[in-house]
């Protein structure tokens, strides 16, 4: 009898603990409740269909099944933490908080514990030198390359000069909306225009006072970095004072369909920075309906589909599975490790023939990752909400970032954080 | 049966007034630390360190200072977060200026800087009373974040206004920092706790405490008895802040490592520590501490079993979370307004009598 029980004992042991055998696992610190989470369902349900479509069409990368894994932050710091400790021992391929928060947070930390983090356009912007930050990349474009296509884009507007201009930024006070700060003082300065910062406590939804600052001082044009509930209520506050809505431009995260569908018919013209492309007229969408949608197998609830974070979150999941492959590639084994996949992820190229052969044709710009560049090239469009057909058209092409401005920005603050933590330089 | 007096002769003086007078608690209190200095260091891993017993640890020193202030003092302050604020920014000033010199001393020091500040801010309190005065400590956390938010000396100038805590050490052990061990920060923690925990004991048993608890009954009665309001008030501003700056100073330091002073010490957390203490049971340090369990672990728990066990979507774990820790608040305080404190009291009583209750 003692001997039956201590067999059911080691029987249950081992159906407990989960199978060591071959997966990828890639995990989601997702959040699909609190302020933002608006922002975070869009990103996580994209995220997670891609890597779903990927094990169900191609069953997994190299022949590995792709394990998911999801972590609700709540966009919460310490909850990021809480997510942070339980999945790293579990061999995390690659960790994307989509929080500028919980990214500082982990940097040091996933340094120290040899797991790569992607922050796709956010997180700390001096990551982008790989010398410094060695398992942190923010490709393809980060905060302050959308600070510098902003005042580029109104340059082109402007015929070319912003002299004597107002700017307003109107920001999240927090890491995040901090960010841009920098950048655009230097720009103010070469550009020539006055810059007025507006902070807005999170999560966002009481702005009278800055709007009603913004109807006094009258700036020319107003720049925001909100995410969550602040951008809804930063563009109703934007209709109700008779702002020039062409005038209002968002960066990426201030440019869903959430953040425009509330003020209705004023919301038009509403300008935003994108990095990729939105909607669901690509290719790859025939298969994620058929096999993810129709399938039954959609995150979330499956309303999400083909919307601005929704695609953003596709293409996030779309990078990992590619740099995944490059690791694979590198390697030459198909059960790659979290180091394997920094390699990848360091060694990732993104062209258009590569976009076109996955069904995403023109959805992003070319960029190839190295080591000293995590950053990608710094590309992104502007794109404008038409209130009537309820749908985000793209007016610019690719812009480039000001590279003479940004590069030694990036350089002074990442040395700042090597002195800080003693780092030695890479990749020499 | 158990928590019995019978038996238990104390022959001195000392005795008669030691802190756990009954045999039996006494035991139970020193296997409590047994287990917490001699067991938990070795089984510990990051995940029950960094997730569970860090923020438990610095939850508690926190929930004690308010307790302090609010249930002995009866001075309702809402102003936690921003005096764990300055609790963090201290330390870091201090960390990053002085990087030679031992973590531990510098804790204190921001704990100090702290005490310092809630004095400034508890002056009103000589005049301003009741909810009035929770206002006015509102107001104190808001002006704190601003002010950290504003200023960037406090952050060294940084780009995002983001203070991240660099590798330090005590005694030669690492504390701080991403490569820190997991009992290395448990043990630092835990020192300070206890510390803490001592202290604040001895402080509410002596002429001190009862000072604030006769302040906190009525004040007028307290001044005629001869106790100066001035005095016991800022006293207990300042014991209160000096516990609570601890409390912010490892937070940052040891248990986060980078902070963002809207994001970690907001207004929620001025809430979240004064319902520690309220559902712990106010004027108890045995109520801070499950206070603090209740509202840090409980969530940690929960999400532990609805979405690792169970297998639920995270989303809907999420608000079961809130809606289950939010039921058992109303269930506990309708069971017992006083706290979960109060429920352990009436269980020892109990336990005493069993099982021949008559």
């Amino acid at each position: 009898m003692k001997i039956r029980f201590a067999a059911l004992v080691a029987a249950v042991i081992a159906v407990g603990t989960p199978v060591l055998a071959q997966d990828l696992h890639f995990p989601s610190l997702s959040y699909r409740t609190g302020p933002f989470a608006a922002g975070g369902i869009p990103f996580a349900d994209g995220y997670s269909d891609y890597l779903t479509l990927v094990n169900e069409r191609d069953g997994g990368i190299g022949g590995v099944k792709i394990r998911q894994s999801e972590c609700e932050t709540a966009y919460n710091t310490e909850k990021g933490v809480e997510c942070y400790e339980k999945i790293k021992g579990d061999n995390p391929l690659v960790i994307q908080p989509l929080s500028t928060g919980i990214t500082y947070q982990l940097i040091p930390k996933v340094a120290a514990d040899g797991i790569p983090m992607h922050t796709m356009g956010y997180g700390r912007t001096s990551a982008k030198n790989g010398t410094v930050f060695s398992h942190v990349f923010n490709y393809p474009a980060n905060y302050w390359d959308g600070a510098s296509i902003a005042i580029k884009h109104l340059l082109d507007v402007n015929s070319g000069s912003l002299t004597g201009k107002k700017v307003a930024l109107v920001y999240h006070n927090s890491a995040y909306g901090k960010e841009p700060i920098r950048t655009l003082e230097v720009l103010a300065k070469k550009h020539g225009y006055e810059l007025t910062l507006l902070p807005v406590d999170s999560p966002g939804q009481e702005q009278k006072s800055q709007w009603l600052q913004i109807r006094r001082d009258k700036p020319d044009y107003v720049l925001m970095w909100g995410w969550g509930v602040m951008n809804a209520v930063a563009v109703q506050e934007a209709v109700n004072i008779r702002y020039p809505m062409e005038n209002f431009i968002g960066v990426w995260w201030s440019g869903s369909e959430n953040d425009v569908l509330p003020a209705g018919e004023g919301a038009n013209g509403y300008k935003a920075l994108t990095l990729h492309g939105t909607g669901t007229d690509y290719p790859l969408y025939a298969d994620l309906t058929k096999f993810v949608h129709d399938a039954g197998k959609s995150a979330g609830a499956g309303d999400q589909v083909g919307s601005v974070l929704y695609s953003r979150g596709l293409y996030a999941a779309m990078l990992a599975v590619e740099a995944a492959k490059t690791a694979q590639a590198i390697h030459n084994t198909a059960a790659i490790t979290p180091a394997m996949m920094r390699d990848g992820m360091e060694a990732l190229e993104i062209t258009q023939d590569k976009l076109t052969a996955l069904g995403l044709p023109n959805f992003s710009p070319s960029f190839k990752v190295s080591c000293e560049n995590h950053g990608g090239d710094g590309l992104a469009m502007v794109q404008q909400w038409d209130a009537s057909a309820k749908k985000w058209n793209l007016i610019t092409d690719w812009i480039q970032s000001d590279s003479d401005v940004i590069d030694p920005l990036i350089m002074a603050d990442s040395e700042a954080f090597a002195k800080e933590t003693n780092i030695t330089k890479l990749c020499n | 049966m158990f928590y019995r007096e019978a038996g238990d002769f104390k022959t001195t003086y000392t005795a008669d007034g030691q802190t756990f007078p009954i045999r039996f608690d006494r035991m139970r209190y020193y296997a409590v630390l047994a287990v917490a200095f001699g067991v938990i260091p070795f089984v510990i891993n990051d995940y029950w360190a960094n997730a569970v017993l860090l923020p438990f640890l610095i939850y508690s020193i926190a929930a004690i200072g308010l307790n302090i202030l609010v249930g002995y003092c009866g001075q309702v302050s809402l102003g936690t977060g921003g005096f764990m604020a300055v609790g963090a920014y201290a330390v870091y000033k201090l960390m990053t200026a002085f990087p030679e010199v031992n973590l531990f001393f510098h804790v204190l020091l921001a704990g100090g800087i702290t005490a310092f500040v809630g004095v400034m801010f508890g002056l009103p309190s000589l005049r301003i009373k009741g909810f009035y005065l929770a206002v006015a400590t509102l107001a104190a956390q808001f002006f704190l974040v601003w002010l950290f938010n504003r200023v960037p000396w406090f952050y060294n100038y940084s780009v995002s206004g983001q203070i991240s805590a660099p590798d330090r050490t005590v005694f030669g052990m690492l504390v701080s920092g991403p490569s820190a061990d997991a009992w290395a920060k448990y043990m630092f923690c835990l020192v300070f706790t206890v510390m803490v925990a001592f202290l604040a004991r001895n402080l509410t048993r002596g002429m001190q405490g009862r000072q604030w608890m006769a302040i906190r009954d009525m004040d007028i009665a307290a001044e005629i008895i001869g106790v100066n309001p001035l005095r016991a008030k800022l006293m207990a501003f300042a014991v209160s802040s000096f516990f609570i700056g601890i409390s912010g100073a490892l937070f940052f330091a040891v248990y986060l490592g980078a902070v963002e002073v809207g994001d970690a010490f907001g207004i929620n957390k001025s809430f979240l520590v004064l319902f520690m203490i309220i559902i712990g049971g106010l004027g108890s340090i045995f109520g801070s501490f499950v206070g603090a369990a209740f509202l840090v672990l409980m969530p940690v728990l929960l999400k532990n079993v609805l979405v690792g066990t169970l297998g639920w979507p995270t989303d809907l774990a999420a608000h079961l979370e809130f809606m289950i820790v939010g039921l058992l608040i109303i269930i506990f305080l309708i069971a017992e307004p006083h706290g979960l404190a109060q429920l352990w009291r009436v269980t020892k009583e109990k336990l005493r009598l069993w099982p021949f209750p008559h």
